[in-house]
Parts: structure tokens; sequence; C-alpha cells
């Protein structure tokens, strides 16, 4: 499967839910949808076309937070990354995908304690990563958190 | 026994505690084990357990998750005992000073005797390091 | 009348040289649930990236794990390289494939040497990591340091691989193929082992994709995926090697497709080294361009996973670091249920979980005291392998009496 074969594939499939797709290179494209169809776009993708879950990266862009989930297929040597974006900062949230795939198992958690997402169904979103006597609400991989020294030869 | 007739009599029995490292340095504490550097043929010989440790040696930045668990060792180690503070990391923290997760090194935890700096120390380094200390605890006797 | 007990393993044993916290809780002898924490390493890696210039980021993720301080700078640079599409020069490539199949080499023998370990074997752990010496050696000779190398860098490597080093490096490997065919032989055909280690652990195929796990522990269960291969990068698509796999998806397999690697490693930076073109080392990039990359190596316990946003400044916005024991570690939880307590350490072990890379495993419940140690773990485990020996021991003539392993 080419990138450009996957990409009519799905806008074949989805057609108006996606916002944007677009072609990077013969390997990579970026598809932009709304973070409600997560889950069927995951399904499809995993379950269908059998693409192996890398993992799910999370970016504050200071305005809102976004989700990429990299999925790769290795026949083809192709990988793409579905962005979500949750424009609610204050109650960011978007569905599970773990009953789909026991893969996001960890990258829940881990977007739960360092960018404060919450995953709609995943009853499992203890902290993976950080102490127990992390302050709450406190969000290491924000923006707004503290960043460390920039250059700490100069102190 | 005191520690000095040990050094003299018996091995030094030496407790390794990661506290959040990279594990090159682990590696290299355990290559020293292995038949080409054989640290045993010095009489330090690796423990399991802290209670029968005379020397702490710590690896890794103290991440904030390990600082109880390392005070909590320190405690529980018979003494006299001897700290060293082993790699960049277990020195100062190296790289990670400025993490989120690396609340203070290590000598700000508990007292350390002996630095071995390295990103890994050298196997060499690390018998150097060991022996060094055995000497300070014994100037005038036999090696 | 069976009992549960909870068994907390770690966080501290000296060969396994990471912290972790794993709780097995177990009715009788056998495993019934495994929880696990992780977090002792986590030293925020990904928030330092952001306040540190490329090169520095480089340098930094080298030291995500020991073992695989090759393979998360090749996979940073190759993210930055696919933001806008950087040339590496040729001779680069080499070396960059050289130095992987080195790390592969030095991190499955490693391997194998604590697994000895944690099956009573010790003989096979000494062996493994004094004839893991002559690897270390050649990446001394070549990089300047035994671990963390501070070879590559964006758009090409540091270093380059002088002529008389290749006669050096082509002996060395000669005896550590003389070392690693013995000891394959003393590992896989001994019935003791087979008999050991066979039909435990087993991760189905099915469960391997759903977990999506990758690397040795994914083609130990007949998952045909192999970074090298599917999604080329380096030189893996000029030189000719073999991907492994094994379908029992047990311990037995997992370690045979990591012994069998370590042939194909060899014979892989063999073709390399005399293939390698003349030529410079660097294509000096200047300045990295707004965008988004990803970098996927095949480091020696699978798939290592970078994706780095940039916005035209000399840092990161954002550095994703997905290393392979993320996606393996899961799985324990699968393999290890229904096994008995003196398999869990060979199981944990078998798939070559690399804490720090994972940042660490998941602490338990202290108030559990009435423990069984990790040590004790470790001797069940031992005594295990002690007893299948026993019933191996044939009636020999009278005579002197030989050494096993």
């Amino acid at each position: 499967m080419t990138i450009d074969e996957f990409l009519n594939n799905i806008s074949g499939r989805f057609g108006g839910n996606i916002l944007n797709a677009s072609k990077r290179s013969e390997k990579r494209a970026y598809i932009d949808i709304y973070p409600k169809d997560i889950r069927e776009f995951v399904r499809y993708i995993f379950k269908d076309l059998a693409f192996r879950f890398n993992t799910a990266s999370g970016v504050d862009d200071f305005d809102s937070l976004e989700i990429l989930y990299h999925f790769s297929h290795d026949p083809s040597g192709i990988t793409i990354s579905l962005r979500a974006i949750l424009n609610d900062k204050e109650g960011p949230h978007i569905d599970t995908i773990t009953d789909i795939t026991r893969s996001a198992w960890w990258i829940e958690r881990e977007l739960h304690e360092l960018f404060g997402i919450e995953f709609d169904g995943n009853a499992d979103l203890r902290p993976l990563l950080l102490p127990d006597d992390w302050p709450q609400g406190v969000y290491p991989l924000r923006k707004d958190f503290l960043p460390p020294k920039r250059d700490s030869r100069k102190d | 026994m005191g520690l000095r007739e040990k050094i003299l009599t018996k091995s030094l029995y030496v407790f390794h505690l990661s506290s959040g490292s990279c594990n090159n340095c682990d590696i290299e504490i355990i290559d020293c084990l292995t038949p080409r550097y054989d640290i045993e043929r010095f009489g330090i010989v690796l423990v399991g357990s802290i209670k029968h440790a005379d020397i702490l040696l710590c690896t890794g930045s103290a991440n904030r998750l390990t600082i109880p668990r390392i005070k909590a060792l320190y405690e529980q180690m018979p003494k006299p005992g001897f700290v060293v503070a082993f790699g960049a990391c277990g020195s100062s923290r190296g790289l990670f000073k400025d993490s989120y997760n690396t609340g203070k090194p290590l000598d700000e935890i508990i007292p350390v005797d002996i630095y071995i700096p390295g990103c890994p120390p050298r196997p060499e380094a690390i018998i150097a390091g060991l022996l060094k200390l055995i000497g300070k605890l014994n100037p005038k006797g036999k090696k | 009348m069976s009992h549960k007990a909870h068994i907390p393993i770690g966080p501290y044993h000296p060969l396994q040289e990471e912290p972790e916290f794993y709780k097995l809780v177990v009715d009788d002898e056998k495993v019934v649930d495994v929880d696990v924490r992780i977090g002792y390493n986590h030293r925020g890696i990904e928030k330092l990236s952001e306040s540190k210039s490329y090169d520095q980021s480089i340098f930094l993720v080298e030291r995500i794990c020991g073992i695989c301080s090759s393979s998360h700078p090749i996979a940073c640079c190759q993210a930055l390289e696919d933001i806008s599409g950087i040339e590496v020069p040729e001779r680069a490539l080499y070396i960059r494939s050289i130095c992987q199949e080195l790390e592969r080499l030095h991190s499955h023998m490693l391997w194998l040497g604590l697994a000895g370990h944690f099956i009573g074997y010790n003989t096979v752990f000494m062996w493994a990591w004094k004839y893991r010496e002559p690897i270390c050696d050649i990446m001394e000779t070549v990089t300047g340091n035994r671990q963390n190398y501070a070879m590559h860098k964006v758009g090409g490597v540091r270093r380059d691989i002088e002529k008389e080093h290749v006669s050096y490096i082509l002996k060395r490997l000669d005896e550590f193929t003389k070392h690693l065919t013995m000891l394959k032989g003393a590992v896989l055909d001994d019935p003791v082992l087979h008999e050991r280690l066979k039909g435990v652990g087993i991760l189905t195929k099915e469960d391997a994709i759903d977990y999506a796990a990758i690397g040795p522990v994914a083609r130990a269960s007949d998952v045909d995926i192999d970074v090298r291969r599917d999604h080329p990068y380096g030189v893996y698509d000029r030189v000719k090697w073999n991907v492994i796999t094994q379908d029992a998806g047990d311990v037995f397999a997992k370690a045979v497709v990591r012994i069998l690697e370590m042939f194909e490693s060899v014979s892989i930076i063999r073709q390399c080294l005399d293939k390698m073109p003349a030529g410079p080392i660097d294509s000096n990039p200047k300045d990295i361009p707004p965008g988004e990359g990803i970098g996927q190596i095949e480091a020696p316990r699978g798939e290592c996973f970078h994706y780095i946003k940039s916005d035209g400044t000399n840092s990161p916005v954002r550095h994703k670091v997905r290393a392979p024991t993320y996606m393996n570690f899961p799985t324990f939880r699968e393999t290890v249920v229904g096994e008995t307590i003196s398999d869990a350490t060979i199981i944990l072990a078998a798939i070559d979980p690399c804490y720090c890379c994972t940042e660490r495993m998941l602490i338990v419940d202290e108030s559990d005291k009435n423990v069984m140690s990790v040590e004790e773990l470790i001797r069940l485990s031992q005594e295990k392998t002690r007893k299948i020996k026993e019933r191996f021991v044939i009636a020999r003539p009278e005579g002197p009496k030989q050494s096993q392993v």
C-alpha cells in the first residue's frame, strides 16, 4: 500500500470527517480529524487495515492541546499520524482506544498525567511515571509548567 | 568486628543501588565482576541485602520516587558504612540537573564519602575508586 | 486450601540493574495477576529536551538507556532529517549501521548472560559478559568510549572508521564469532534448557499484535516485523541478511531469535566494512526548518520511535521518545499470569526489559511485608533448573567426574 493508496482509501471511507490530509513524503502522512471520531478511525486503521500502533504524542500548542496517534504499516513501510486537536484546555478529553487495542494501555495513562487529558471510558488512569506526591493539576509537559533553565553552564 | 579489621581479614561487601540511572553505570559495575576485571580478587563482593553491606554504591540521578528509599537504605546500612556516589549522575545529577523529576543531588540526601565520576566510569576507574576508599580506611596497613 | 499472597519484587537487586517494582499476586504457586509500577527512572527527558539545542538533545537521548546508546541518537537524528529531507552521505549511513549492529551484539550478549544467571547457569553469565568485551573494545577503538559514543549527529556521524581500524574490527569479530558459536551450542542444544524454557511464558501471535509488541519479543511469536527491512534506513537494503522469526512465542523462542540475530549482525558488519565507500561523513546541515519528523529504527529490543516538532528555532517544540520496552513490557501481563513463581523472573527477563528506556516500573503496595525477596524468586528459578538437570544426569561408568555447566 503506498501513501497515495492509503490516503485515497481513508478519504473514500471517511470523506467529510477528515479535516485535512497532508502527504509529507512517500512514507509519511498526517491526517487531521475531529476528536469525536478517533475510535472509528483507530478501529479502521488498526483492525481493518492492520496497521501497528507506534505511540501517541501530546503537544501543547498554547491555546489547545493536540494528540497525534502514530501508526505504521510494516509491509508497506509507511507511517501515518492522526491528529486530534482538543480546544478545551481546562478540561481536555477524548475517547479511550484501549478496548480497541491494548497497546494504548500505558500511553493513555502517561498522557493523562503529563498533559491532564481525560480518556473517556478508561477506568485505569492511575499515574504511571510521576511520584505519588506530585501535586494535582500540575502537568509537566504543558508549556505553562516552569521549564528547566536554558543553559545551566551560566549558573 | 570493626571495619578496619574487616578490611584486613575479610571481604568488603558492596550493595549496589540504582536511583534512576540509564543503566550504563550498573552494567559497568557488573562488568567488574566478570573475569576480565574481577573485583573479587580485591576482596570486593556484591551483596543482595543492605543489612550485610559495608559500602553503599549509588548510581543514578536520585529521582523523586527513589529519595525515600535512598534514605531508608542508608539508615539500614550497618555503621560504619560508606557511600560511593557513582558516575556523573551520582556525583551531581549530570545532564539531569534541571529536570523536574530530579530534586537534589545525592550528596544532599545522604553523606557521600567518595565520588567516582564518569559517564560511565570505566571498570578500571571503578576499581581504582574502590581501592582508594580501602586505602583511605586503612592508611597504615597492607593492601 | 489456596491462599493469595502478594509478592513484591524489587526495587533493588544487584543483578536486575534497575529499580523497579512488580507485584505478583500469587495463589499457592501460580501467578494470578501482576501489577507493575514505573517512575523510578523517570528523568523528564522529553521536557529537558525542549530546553536544549538539537545537538544537546542528541547527547541527552544517548543517556536514556545505556544499552541503546546508539539507537536513540540515530532515531533522533532521523526524526530531524525527516523534517526536511536532509541528506546523509553514504559513508555515514554505513558507519551508523555498523554502530547499530555492534550495539545489537553487545545488547543480546548482555541479555544472554543475565538470562543465564536467572536460571542458574552462572557460567553462561560469566562467559557471555566476558565475550562481550571484544565488542566494547571495538566501540572504544572506533568511537572513543565503551558506552555513550557521542557518534551521531544530524546529517551524518562525528567520527570516521579509519582504515587501520578495519582489520582490528574484523579480528575481534572473528574472536567473537568463535565464542558465540560455542555459546549457541551450549545454550540451544542443552536438553535441560529445552525442558526449562520451552512452553514457558508463551505470548500468542494475537496478543503480540494486539499489544503492538516489537523486536525479538514479537518475532518469537511469529510476527514478521523488523524496522530495518520494513522501513529501510541506513544501508540495510544494500546488504544481505535475514529476519529471524520463531513461532512458539515462549522464552526459548525468544532466546533463539536473539542468538541467531547475533550471527546476522556479524554478517551485516562484515558486509558493511567491505562495501563502505570513501567519502564525506557529514552533510553539515545548518538549521532545522519548521515542521514535524519521525525517526524509526530497530534497536536491539525493538522499534525505537522519535517524533520531533520544530518551529525553526534551535530547540524542539516537542520531542516524543518511545522506547521499545514501552510496548513490550505490557505483554508481561499476558505471559506471566498462569505460570509458576519460579518462572516469573525468566519470563520477565525474556522481554529484555530496558527499564531506563521505559522509565520504570510501577510501585506497588508496600504494606505487604510478607515478602518473598527477589533473591528467593531467583533462587526458586535456579532450583527448578537444578531439578531438571538431575533428571538428565546419565549414569556414567566409574572414572573422573566431568564438570557440567
